[in-house]
C-alpha cells in the first residue's frame, strides 16, 4: 500500500461547551449510531489504507473504549493495523503533545519505520466520505508538495471564521491560507485533510519543532504555502465539521434529510462502527414518532418529533421530545417535555421535567440523577 | 494448549420442513428471528455467556447462509486462537462417505474434532430453539450429581406431553424411564434436546453404536446408555424456551417480543444475544408514519403504518402501507399503499404497490395444511409480488411472481404459488 494514515484526534474544543467535558471531539456520537472518528477511519479502510495511527491525548477514555478493537474497521491485519498513540514520557521528552505537529514529532519513529511513500493526515471530527486514492492521484498529477482537501461552504448558515480560509489561483494552487481569520474573504475552507510524502512530512515536522513551532497549520502549512507547491483538492460531496454546539446540532439534524441519509447509510461504501449488540428499537402502545431517527436498543412510549435518538434511549409515557438530540443511554421519565435540546449521554431525566430552549437556540442538558429502572 | 473443560457440539443441519417456504433455501437455524437475529444466535450466545468458547457447528442442509453468518465467530467473541467456532460439514473419507444421517451420527463423524480438544465434558445442543440458559449452572449440577449424562428438561402442560420425549425421574432427579411421544404420559418433564455427557461416556456410546443407521441421541444413544446402567439425571429448567418449529409457533414467539414486558426479554443487560450486524445506522420514521406496538431493526425506513409487528433491518415501508400482526424480515421492500395482515414475509422480498395480503376469507391450505395454517400468509425470501394483487390466508408464495400468476389479480386463500428456478 502506498499510503499511511494519521488521524489527529487529540483536540479539545471549548466551543462545544459541556459536550466535550466527557470526551474528545473525535469520540462525539453522531447520526444515531456512529462516533465522529468512524468517518475518517471508514474512509481510510475503504480507500485501502491498512495502517493508521490515531494521535490522541485529551480525555481519551471514550475514544479508547470505542477503539478497543480494530476489527470493526477491518484494521486487525498482520500488515498494518490500527495504532493509538498517546503521549509517553521518554528520556528525551516529558511533554504532553504541545500541538498537532508536536504530536506527530513525538511519534516520528512510527513514520520513520514505515515504508509507505505517502501520508494522509485527517482530523477526527469531520463527517464525510472520501476516496483518498483520488486525492492522491490528484496530488501526483499536480506535482504538489502538499495537497489540502477543501470544501466550498455556504456562508449564510455557518460562521466561517472558525475555519482555515483558503484562496487559490486558477490552477487550484493555494495562494493564501488564513487560520480562523477575523474577516472572511473566501468561502473555501480547509477540511483538515492533507496528503504529502512521508519523507516531506518528517522533514517539515522536524524543522518546525526544532524552531519551537508545534502546530501543523500555523507553523508548517501557512509557511509552506509561500515556499512550496500547496494545492487545493475540492471536495464536492457532503462534509461537515462539528466544532461548535450549533454545528454539532445541525450535522445531526442533516441526517433527517433523505439525500444525506441515503448517501451515508445506503450508498456504497459504508461507514463502519463498533458494534454494540443492542436489540431492535421497540415502540410500545403510546409511541408516536414523526420525522426522527431512532437507534437500536431504544424503547419508546411517548411522542418524538423531528429528533435524533441515539442508542438505548428510554422515553417514558406521555413524554414529548421535539427538535432535540438525545445521546446514548438516556432515561427520560414520564410526562417530560424536551424541546430544542441536546441531552448528554447517560443522563437520567426525572419524570415531569421540562427542558425547553427558545427557537434558534440549543440547550445542552446534563442531568446526573440516580436511575431506578425495572 | 489451553485445556477445555467442556466443548459444545451444536446441531445445525436440519431443514425445519414445517417452516415451509422459509426454509426452502436455508437451514432452520439460519431463519431470522426477532427483527435482527437468527435462531442460531440464541444457542451461540448462550455458549459464550456460559463461558464455553469452543463450539463445533454441524451443518448439512443449505449451509451457505449459515456459514456466512457465523464466519469466524466475531460477533459472539468466538474468534479464538485455541477453540472458537468451527463449522463442521459432512466430508468424504477414503473408505466411507456419508451424509449426517442422524444427530448422533453427525457428532460421531466429528469424533476427531472432539478428541483433539479432549475435554472432560461435551455439551450437545440443537440450533432451533429460542431460550437463554446458563450451561455452566447445568454443568455444576452435572458434577454435583456425579452424572454420566444430564438431560435438560422443561415442564410442559400434561396435555402437550405426548408431543415430546418424556423422562420419568426418581426423587433425586435420576431418570428411571423414558417415553418417546407417549399416548398416556406418566410425567410432564420433556427433554429439551440439550445434553451434557462425560466425554468418556459419549465416546464409548458413539463407538458402540457406530453401526446403527440414522443414529440419534434421543432414539439410540440415550437408551443405550440407560440400558448399560449409566447415571442419567434430569436438569429442570424453568425459564423461557420456545420451539419455533412450526409457522404458527414461530409467528407467536415473534409476536410475544412486542409485549410491554415480554416474557423473553431481549433488553436485559446481563445476558446479551449477539448477532452479525451488517447494518449499523439508525432507522428513520417519517412524518407520515405511525409505528406502535412493534419492534423495528436498524436502517429501516418507515413511511406507512406499522402496528403489532416485527420488522427486520434495512426494510423499506413506503407511504400509505398498513402492516398489522406481521413479520417483515430484513431488506424487504413494501411499496406504496400495500396492506398486509398477519403475514410472514421473508428476507429480500419486493411487494408491489397496493397489494393486499391476508384479507380474503380463510380457507385451509390445499396442498400442505399441516404447514400453512392459522390464517398466516407466508412469503419466501427473494419473492416478488406484482402491483395491485390480492392474496388470501393460509397461502405460500415463493419466487418471482408475475401478474399472470394471479387469476383476475387474486390468489385465493389456501393456494400455494411456488415459482421454481428463480433465485
Amino acid at each position: 500500500m502506498r499510503v499511511l494514515g494519521i488521524i489527529l484526534a487529540g483536540g479539545n474544543n471549548n466551543k462545544m461547551d459541556q459536550l466535550v467535558e466527557k470526551r474528545a471531539v473525535a469520540a462525539m456520537p453522531i447520526a444515531g449510531s456512529f462516533r465522529s472518528i468512524d468517518f475518517a477511519l471508514s474512509s481510510m479502510t475503504n480507500s485501502g489504507i491498512q495502517k493508521v495511527a490515531i494521535l490522541t491525548q485529551y480525555n481519551a477514555r471514550s475514544l479508547n473504549e470505542h477503539l478497543s478493537s480494530s476489527k470493526w474497521w477491518d484494521f486487525g491485519r498482520k500488515k498494518g493495523g490500527l495504532y493509538v498513540f498517546t503521549p509517553t514520557i521518554t528520556n528525551e521528552n516529558s511533554h504532553w503533545y504541545r500541538g498537532t505537529a508536536d504530536a506527530i514529532y513525538q511519534n516520528l519513529t512510527y513514520l520513520k519505520n514505515s515504508h509507505e511513500p505517502y501520508v494522509v493526515i485527517a482530523a477526527g471530527d469531520g463527517i464525510y466520505k472520501l476516496d483518498y486514492n483520488k486525492v492522491l492521484e490528484y496530488h501526483i498529477e499536480k506535482k504538489a508538495d502538499i495537497t489540502v482537501v477543501c470544501k466550498e461552504m455556504q456562508p449564510e448558515w455557518d460562521d466561517l471564521t472558525r475555519f482555515g480560509i483558503v484562496k487559490t489561483d486558477d490552477e487550484n494552487r493555494i495562494i493564501s491560507l488564513e487560520e480562523k481569520p477575523k474577516v472572511v474573504t473566501s468561502h473555501l475552507v480547509s477540511t483538515g485533510i492533507y496528503i504529502l510524502r512521508r519523507r516531506q512530512l518528517i522533514e517539515l515536522v522536524e524543522e518546525a519543532v526544532e524552531k519551537g513551532g508545534y502546530n501543523l497549520v500555523t507553523d508548517i502549512l501557512i509557511d509552506a504555502v509561500q515556499s512550496r507547491r500547496v494545492y487545493s483538492y475540492k471536495m464536492d460531496s457532503y462534509w461537515s465539521n462539528m466544532s461548535t454546539v450549533q454545528a454539532y446540532y445541525k450535522t445531526n439534524m442533516d441526517f433527517l434529510n433523505k439525500d444525506i441519509r441515503d448517501y451515508f447509510y445506503r450508498e456504497y461504501p459504508s461507514i463502519y462502527s463498533k458494534i454494540d449488540d443492542l436489540p431492535p428499537a421497540k415502540f410500545n402502545g403510546g409511541a408516536v414518532v414523526k420525522n426522527s431517527l431512532i437507534s437500536s436498543g431504544c424503547i419508546i412510549n411517548g411522542n418524538v418529533t423531528d429528533s435524533v435518538l441515539f442508542k438505548k434511549v428510554f422515553v417514558g409515557n406521555n413524554c414529548t421530545i421535539k427538535n432535540s438530540i438525545i445521546l446514548n443511554d438516556v432515561y427520560i421519565g414520564d410526562n417530560t417535555y424536551i424541546e430544542n435540546c441536546i441531552v448528554e449521554s447517560r443522563d437520567t431525566i426525572r419524570p415531569n421535567s421540562n427542558y425547553t430552549a427558545s427557537e434558534g437556540t440549543i440547550k445542552v442538558v446534563v442531568e446526573k440523577n440516580e436511575r431506578y429502572t425495572q | 494448549m489451553i485445556r477445555k473443560e467442556m466443548i459444545a457440539m451444536l446441531l445445525a443441519g436440519g431443514q425445519g420442513s414445517r417452516l415451509g417456504v422459509l426454509t426452502s433455501k436455508l437451514a432452520k437455524p439460519a431463519v431470522p428471528f426477532g427483527g435482527k437475529y437468527k435462531i442460531i444466535d440464541f444457542p451461540l450466545s448462550n455458549c459464550i455467556n456460559s463461558g464455553i468458547d469452543t463450539v463445533g457447528v454441524l451443518t448439512q442442509y443449505q449451509p451457505l447462509r449459515l456459514n456466512r453468518h457465523i464466519g469466524i465467530g466475531i460477533p459472539w467473541d468466538l474468534d479464538r486462537n485455541i477453540g472458537g467456532v468451527t463449522v463442521l460439514p459432512p466430508y468424504e473419507t477414503s473408505n466411507n462417505s456419508e451424509w449426517y444421517t442422524g444427530t448422533a451420527n453427525a457428532v460421531y463423524q466429528n469424533y476427531e474434532y472432539m478428541e483433539y480438544y479432549n475435554p472432560e465434558y461435551v455439551l450437545i445442543l440443537s440450533g432451533d430453539h429460542i431460550y437463554k440458559m446458563d450451561y455452566e449452572v447445568m454443568l455444576e449440577y452435572h458434577k454435583q450429581k456425579n452424572a454420566d449424562i444430564t438431560i435438560a428438561t422443561i415442564q410442559v402442560p400434561m396435555e402437550d406431553a405426548k408431543r415430546y420425549g418424556i423422562v420419568i425421574t426418581d426423587k433425586t432427579e435420576r431418570i428411571v424411564d423414558f417415553e418417546e411421544k407417549p399416548e398416556q404420559p406418566r410425567s410432564n418433564k420433556a427433554s429439551m434436546g440439550i445434553y451434557i455427557f462425560k466425554w468418556k461416556v459419549l465416546k464409548e456410546a458413539l463407538s458402540s453404536m457406530s453401526k446403527q443407521t440414522a443414529c440419534d441421541f434421543g432414539k439410540h444413544i440415550i437408551p443405550y446408555c440407560f440400558k448399560s446402567g449409566k447415571r442419567i439425571y434430569s436438569y429442570s429448567y424453568n425459564g423461557y424456551w420456545k420451539d419455533v418449529g412450526t409457522l404458527e409457533s414461530y409467528w407467536k414467539a415473534n409476536m410475544e417480543l412486542i409485549d410491554l414486558v415480554p416474557e423473553f426479554n431481549l433488553y436485559e443487560e446481563f445476558w446479551k444475544i449477539y448477532t452479525k450486524s451488517d447494518i449499523i445506522p439508525p432507522q428513520y420514521i417519517s412524518s407520515d408514519a405511525k409505528v406502535a406496538r412493534s419492534i423495528v431493526g436498524e436502517g429501516t425506513e418507515v413511511r406507512g403504518t406499522v402496528y403489532n409487528s416485527v420488522i427486520g433491518v434495512g426494510v423499506i415501508i413506503e407511504e400509505g402501507c398498513e402492516i398489522r400482526d406481521s413479520i417483515i424480515m430484513s431488506h424487504t421492500v413494501i411499496k406504496k399503499g400495500s396492506k398486509i395482515n398477519k403475514a410472514i414475509i421473508a428476507e429480500n422480498c419486493t411487494i408491489g404497490e397496493q397489494v393486499e395480503i391476508g384479507f380474503l376469507e380463510e380457507i385451509d391450505n390445499l396442498v400442505a395444511p399441516h404447514i400453512y395454517n392459522s390464517g398466516l400468509a407466508t412469503i419466501g425470501e427473494f419473492s416478488v409480488i406484482p402491483d395491485k394483487v390480492k392474496i388470501g390466508k393460509n397461502i405460500a408464495i415463493s419466487g418471482i411472481t408475475e401478474p399472470d400468476d394471479y387469476v383476475n389479480g387474486v390468489l385465493e386463500s389456501g393456494e400455494t404459488l411456488i415459482k421454481a428456478g428463480e433465485k
